[in-house]
C-alpha cells in the first residue's frame, strides 16, 4: 500500500509539473485540479482505493510530464492577466 | 518587409557576377528575416522551441474627450508588466483542446496509424478497438447504447443529416417539419432546403426568455408531421429548452424528435431514453476535444430510419460512409469521458465564475441579461448581456484584450443584429448592443476579475462619448424625440 509519505511526494511532484505548463489556462487548471482531487480523496481508508488513486496519480504524473514538455516547446504570447517575468 | 528582403536577396544573387556577395551578407539577411515577426513565428534552433506570436491590432478608436483621464488600453494597469494575448471568453465558438485529449491523440499520430476498417491485420484491429472504446465513452454521457452513435464531421453535418435524412426517407407519407426560430443557422438552412423540396416547415416562436411554448408545439403538430427539431441549449443566450416535455409530446404523436445538443452535450444532464430523444447532434470541439469530428445519436428501438447524405463503403451502419479518423475519434472519446468525469467540478467552477461575472456586469446601470433568469432553464456558461446606449461592435473593438463575440461565430462577420435576440422580441438597438460571454473549464477567476473591470471602465468611457447617454442622464425620454429626417 502507498504510505502517506509516498502520496505527499506524488502530490508535490505533480504540482511541480503543473507549474511547468507554459499555457496560463492549462497551468491554473492543473493546479486547481491536483489540489482539489488530493483534498477530495484525503479521507480514503480502504487499501484498495488508496492504491487505485495512487496508481492513477502516477499515470497522471507521466501525462503531465509529456504535456508540459509539449507546452514548453510550442509557446505563445503571455495573456493580458499574466505578469511578464523571466521564466524557466 | 519580407518581400523587400527577398527582393534584395534575389537582386544580390542575380548580380553575383558583377558584385560578389559574401556568404556573411546572405546569412545576415537570412538572420534578419527570421528575427522579424513576419509570420508571427520564432524558432529557437538550439532547444527546438517554437513561439507563435499573435498580432493584436491597437484599437482604432476615437481619442478620449479632452480632459478625460480614461484610457482605452489595458484596464488601468502597467502594460509593460503584462502579456498581450487576449483573454479567451468565447467558448461557445470553440474550446481549447484539453492536454489530456491531445495526449490521447498523439498516440495515433505517432504509431497507431491503421485503418480501423481493415479487418485483416493487427494495425486495423488496434485502432478499431480504440474507436469502439471512444464510441462507448461518447454514448455514456447521454446514457445511450454505443451502437446508436454515428461519427460525423461535426454538429453541422449531423443537423443536416437529421433534418434532411429523416423527412426524405418518409417523404411519401409525411410532409411537415417543426423547428424553432432560434435554432442554429445550419438547422434553419437545412429546413429551408427541405421547403424547396416540397416540405412544409413550421418555425415556432419563442417567448421573451427564449423558451418555446409547449401548447404552440402541440397545436403545430399535424397528421403528416415527421420531425420536430428543437435545440437543447441555445448558442447565443444559453437557454435550455424543456426537452423532456417536448420528447413526451413527440412520442405520443409518433413524431421523431431531433435535438441539436452541440452546446449542451456533457454540460447539462441529458438522458436520451428518459427524454425520448430520437436523434441528437454532438460536436467534439465544444467539449475540449479536437475540431473536425462530431457524432449523431440515432435511436435503434423504436428504429429511426433516414436517408444518408454521404454514401459509399457502408461504414457507421451505412448512415455515414467514409473512413473514420481514429485520432479525432479517440480524442473525441477522451473528451467525452472527461466531460463525464469532470462534470461535477466543471459545473461548480463554471456556475461560480458565471455568477460572479453576471453580478459584476449587471451592476452597471442600464444593462440587461438576455435569456432566461431561471437557473433551471439557463446554462450558466453562456452569459448574454445588453449594454444600452452602446453599440456592441464598438465595445468589442474597444475590448481587444478580451476575445468575445456578439453572437454566433458564423454570423460575426456581418454587422446584422442577431436573429435570436430578434426572436425574443428585442429591438434593433438592444440586439446591436449585446455581447456574449462564455465561461468554460479553463477560465480562471483572475480572468473574470479582469473582464469585469475592463468592461466597467470601457462602458463608462463609451457612454461618456455618446450623446444619447447624455440625453438620458438629463432625463429626456429617447422614444419621445422626433428625429428629423434627411
Amino acid at each position: 500500500m502507498a504510505n502517506s509519505k509516498q502520496v505527499l511526494s506524488l502530490y508535490k511532484q505533480m504540482l511541480e509539473k503543473a507549474y511547468k505548463f507554459d499555457n496560463y489556462n492549462f497551468r491554473e487548471y492543473a493546479k486547481r485540479k491536483i489540489h482539489n482531487s488530493f483534498k477530495e480523496h484525503k479521507g480514503l481508508t480502504d487499501e484498495k482505493e488508496i492504491n487505485q488513486f495512487y496508481n492513477q496519480g502516477i499515470n497522471s504524473l507521466a501525462q503531465l510530464h509529456r504535456q508540459t514538455t509539449i507546452s514548453q516547446m510550442f509557446t505563445f504570447d503571455k495573456l493580458v492577466v499574466e505578469p511578464l517575468k523571466k521564466h524557466h | 518587409m519580407l518581400s523587400n528582403q527577398l527582393r534584395t536577396l534575389a537582386v544580390r544573387a542575380s548580380n553575383r557576377s558583377a558584385v560578389p556577395v559574401t556568404k556573411s551578407a546572405i546569412t545576415h539577411s537570412v538572420r534578419s528575416l527570421s528575427k522579424s515577426t513576419i509570420s508571427g513565428l520564432a524558432t529557437n534552433t538550439t532547444t527546438g522551441e517554437l513561439h507563435v506570436s499573435t498580432p493584436v491590432d491597437p484599437p482604432t478608436m476615437p481619442s478620449p474627450p479632452e480632459g478625460s483621464s480614461l484610457s482605452l488600453k489595458n484596464a488601468s494597469r502597467n502594460e509593460s508588466q503584462f502579456g498581450t494575448r487576449p483573454i479567451y471568453l468565447d467558448v461557445q465558438a470553440t474550446t481549447p483542446t484539453d492536454p489530456r485529449v491531445l495526449d490521447k491523440m498523439l498516440e495515433f499520430y505517432t504509431g497507431l496509424y491503421g485503418n480501423p476498417h481493415s479487418s485483416t491485420h493487427a494495425y486495423g484491429w488496434e485502432t478499431d478497438k480504440e474507436v469502439e472504446k471512444a464510441r462507448e465513452y461518447v454514448a455514456q454521457v447521454i446514457k445511450a447504447d454505443p451502437k446508436e452513435i454515428i461519427f460525423t464531421s461535426g454538429a453541422t453535418e449531423t443537423n443536416n443529416m437529421a433534418i434532411k435524412g429523416v423527412p426524405r426517407f418518409y417523404k411519401k407519407t409525411k410532409k411537415h417539419i417543426i423547428t424553432t426560430q432560434t435554432e442554429h443557422k445550419c438547422v434553419l438552412d437545412s429546413a429551408r432546403h427541405m421547403q424547396d423540396e416540397g416540405f412544409d416547415v413550421t418555425y415556432l416562436p419563442v417567448d421573451e426568455h427564449g423558451l418555446i411554448s409547449l401548447d404552440a408545439l402541440r397545436s403545430a403538430i399535424r397528421k403528416d408531421t415527421i420531425l420536430v427539431s428543437v435545440m437543447a441549449v441555445n448558442n447565443e443566450i444559453g437557454v435550455i429548452q424543456p426537452l423532456k416535455e417536448i420528447g413526451k409530446i413527440c412520442r405520443e404523436n409518433k413524431i421523431f424528435f431531433h435535438t441539436d445538443a452541440a452546446q449542451a452535450y456533457g454540460k447539462i444532464d441529458i438522458d436520451v431514453n428518459e427524454m425520448n430523444i430520437d436523434l441528437l447532434s454532438i460536436s467534439s470541439h465544444k467539449i475540449y476535444g479536437p475540431m473536425g469530428i462530431g457524432a449523431c445519436y440515432v435511436r435503434r428501438r423504436p428504429r429511426v430510419r433516414l436517408d444518408p447524405i454521404i454514401t459509399g463503403g457502408g461504414q457507421e451502419r451505412g448512415l455515414r460512409s467514409g473512413t473514420l479518423a481514429p485520432p479525432l475519434v479517440a480524442g473525441f472519446g477522451e473528451a467525452a469521458r472527461l466531460m463525464l468525469e469532470e462534470s461535477k467540478d466543471d459545473r461548480e467552477h463554471i456556475t461560480r465564475l458565471s455568477n460572479k461575472l453576471k453580478d459584476g456586469l449587471l451592476s452597471i446601470p442600464s444593462t440587461q441579461l438576455n435569456g432566461s433568469p431561471d437557473p433551471a432553464s439557463s446554462y450558466p456558461g453562456c452569459v448574454n448581456i445588453s449594454f444600452a446606449y452602446i453599440e456592441g461592435e464598438s465595445l468589442l473593438m474597444a475590448l481587444k484584450d478580451i476575445a468575445l463575440s456578439s453572437g454566433s461565430a458564423c454570423t460575426s462577420a456581418s454587422l446584422e443584429p442577431s436573429y435570436v435576440l430578434h426572436a425574443l422580441g428585442a429591438d434593433d438597438a438592444l440586439a446591436h448592443s449585446s455581447i456574449r460571454f462564455g465561461v468554460g473549464r479553463f477560465t480562471t477567476e483572475a480572468e473574470i476579475d479582469y473582464v469585469i473591470k475592463a468592461i466597467n471602465e470601457r462602458v463608462d468611457f463609451l457612454r461618456k462619448m455618446s450623446p444619447l447617454w447624455e440625453m438620458v442622464q438629463e432625463g429626456i425620454d429617447l422614444d419621445s424625440i422626433e428625429w428629423s429626417g434627411h
